[in-house]
């Protein structure tokens, strides 16, 4: 043990004589490790974002997407695929008190882009049309004015909420609440279609990589007759009384949609029902899938810094051949200079992987710093099995591309070795 | 008998046919405390015998027991053992460690030892050749006769039975190399066996009995009855 910190410190003086020429082959390492660490950190401070932002919704929330899906991958609606099999009745039919019991409030979405007008100002932005007891589940709060009411939202009234940002360029000097603002219909029947503002949402800044306030609510039917020239939904959310029902309330509501639609073998379902905590689980295999590919990527990073180190060990080892001989001279056994050369190649990229972790580290800070500055509401997440990965998978790198070229020089006959010019 | 030779020949395959013989059957005992010196011309063989000797080679054939032991039986790290305990080694080309301390060269054979207390065992090698003012300077700011001087330290900071010395004077100017000699017959007289090889008829005369090696076999093995006697010149500085 005496001899192996000796042996370091040794190691060490010599690597100090090179200085330039050790850091830029560690150079590499520390670029992968940093990139480990890196990819592994936003990953998690990304999911947990996400993450964070559904449960804030609440938890006993249940969504009904067309079309089927098989139990663990995403609905093929969220892929942007239109599918038309659900229509207000099944609306009408979940929010049945009788057929679904412990369903507390439903309602429906469409969604789409358009255009809104205002005497000199315009702008793009997304429309959600839906029922009026959509700030029961949705993420709604007034700033100013009311949300349309259950009555509005039904009766299709021509009723507008702003979001933050949209009342802002529309109505950059304020008195938006009884202005006309008209919406471009994609049905060209109607051409544009006028609507009175009646609220304004509160900021409420980026969700799930949307950004909150840059879209206006209308009622449901409105949006599907008038703006889009459709007669289904594109989803159904449901509020259950209880977290403890949620599961309960979700064959129920299978059960009233296979009624609606005549379907009698659950094979051949052409709805998805799922609540958050699937939704969460798909999520979370979707961005664990992300992290380990990129990481991966990362990974093979470090395997070409790798080769890096190989590549100066083997140019040190044929300019030490001298110095090899004269230690073989001097009485180094083949086991030492292996070792020696060995120790250098670890302590290399051992050094690579220490200062990629602190570049790594400190990166992340900065993202999550950059992040939070942008309004998310980033943590800065340092798992302990990216840094213990990544002295791992450094340190090997080192013993794995530091042997060849140790073995070599272990190899070398001290007289021919001493000779070489 | 410290050194014993019997019929060693080393012999070089070269793919070409050709086998190029080297050394051509040496037989050469060699007693404790001898001062030896080998004579020869370039391509003689004379350095292959001393590398033999020195554990650096092996033989083609023949044997070679040193106190006793035969060689030939001994398996590399046994050899590396002996290289690092029992001889010392000065080279014509110093082959000290570049940008490194006089001192940490000097502790370099410590370090594939077994022995404690290195810094101490290579000051006093270093008092030994009179350079204990140079411990801290660089390989490379000091002059080529203390360059052989450390080399000389670190040959003798394991307390080798042996120490060879490979035209040590053949990178020096004379007054440099006069001290190395002087250096070299003092560690004779304190008891040390001394094995040096020159071509260099007047640094040879230093030795007590002279062998000469033309084309691989021993010509020559006189006694020198008034061996040369070098007085340390103190280098200024």
């Amino acid at each position: 043990m005496v001899n192996f910190s000796k042996n370091i410190k040794s190691v060490i003086k010599n690597l100090l004589t090179r200085k330039a020429r050790s850091f830029l082959t560690i150079l590499g390492i520390v670029i992968g490790v940093a990139g480990v660490i890196i990819i592994i950190s936003i990953g998690a401070g990304a999911q947990a974002l996400v993450l964070g932002q559904i449960t804030k919704l609440g938890t006993n929330l249940i969504g009904v997407l067309p079309g089927k899906s098989n139990e663990t991958g995403p609905p093929a609606a969220v892929f942007g695929i239109q599918i038309k099999t659900l229509i207000d009745n099944d609306v009408d039919a979940i929010g049945d008190k009788n057929r679904v019991p412990h369903a507390t409030d439903v309602i429906a979405i469409v969604r789409g882009t358009t255009t809104l007008v205002t005497g000199d100002e315009s702008v793009d932005t997304s429309f959600t049309a839906t029922l009026g007891n959509y700030p029961q589940i949705g993420n709604v709060t007034m700033d100013r004015g009311t949300f349309f009411t259950v009555e509005e939202g039904k009766s299709g009234a021509n009723v507008m909420v702003l979001g933050y940002d949209v009342a802002e360029q529309l109505f950059p000097n304020g008195g938006e609440l009884g202005a006309i603002v008209k919406m471009q219909s994609s049905s060209n029947t109607f051409g544009s279609i006028p609507f009175r503002i009646i609220g304004v949402q509160q900021k409420l800044g980026t969700v799930a990589f949307q950004n909150q306030d840059d879209q206006v609510f209308i009622p449901l039917i409105i949006g599907q007759k008038q703006i889009l020239g459709i007669d289904y939904v594109q989803g159904i959310r449901i509020k259950v009384d209880s977290s403890d029902n949620v599961k309960s309330t979700i064959s129920d509501v299978e059960q009233v949609l296979r009624e609606q639609h005549r379907i009698t073998n659950k094979d051949n379902d052409d709805f998805s029902v799922r609540d958050l905590a699937d939704a969460i689980k798909i999520l979370t295999s979707i961005t664990d899938g992300l992290r380990m590919f990129l990481g991966l990527m990362a990974g093979i990073s470090l395997i070409v810094g790798g080769i890096g180190i190989m590549n100066i060990m083997l140019v040190t080892v044929s300019e030490r051949t001298r110095e090899i001989g004269l230690r073989k001279a001097l009485g180094a056994t083949s086991h030492q200079i292996r070792n020696q050369f060995l120790i250098e190649a670890v302590v290399l990229t051992g050094i690579g992987g220490i200062l990629g972790i602190i570049a790594g580290i400190i990166v992340s800070y900065f993202i999550a710093l950059g992040a939070r500055y942008a309004g998310y509401d980033w943590a800065f997440v340092i798992s302990p099995i990216a840094i213990i990965l990544a002295i791992f998978v450094s340190s090997m790198t080192g013993i794995v591309f530091g042997l060849f070229p140790a073995m070599k020089a272990s190899k070398l006959n001290p007289i021919d070795a001493l000779r070489y010019e | 008998m410290l050194i014993q030779l019997k019929n060693i020949t080393k012999e070089y395959d070269n793919s070409s046919a050709a086998v190029t013989k080297v050394l051509r059957g040496i037989s050469l005992d060699v007693e404790e405390g001898e001062f030896l010196a080998i004579m020869g011309p370039s391509g003689s063989g004379k350095s292959t015998l001393m590398h033999i000797i020195g554990f650096l080679d092996r033989s083609t054939a023949g044997t070679y027991l040193f106190d006793g032991e035969n060689i030939e039986e001994f398996t590399d790290d046994e050899l590396a053992r002996i290289r690092n305990e029992r001889i010392g080694f000065v080279f014509q080309s110093f082959n000290l460690l570049a940008r490194t301390s006089v001192l940490d060269n000097v502790i370099l054979p410590l370090t594939y030892s077994k022995m404690k207390d290195h810094v101490a065992l290579a000051t006093k090698a270093l008092e030994a050749v009179g350079l204990s003012n140079r411990l801290n300077f660089l390989s490379n700011q000091i002059s080529g006769g203390q360059k052989q001087r450390v080399a000389i330290a670190r040959a003798l900071v394991c307390n080798p039975k042996v120490i060879f010395a490979d035209e040590p004077t053949g990178n020096l100017d004379s007054k440099s190399g006069t001290t190395v000699m002087s250096i070299l017959g003092r560690l004779n007289d304190e008891g040390r066996t001394i094995i040096l090889v020159t071509h260099d008829r007047t640094v040879a005369e230093h030795a007590h009995r002279i062998i000469t090696i033309r084309d691989g076999s021993i010509v020559s093995d006189e006694k020198n009855a008034n061996p040369k006697k070098s007085e340390m010149i103190e280098e200024e500085s």
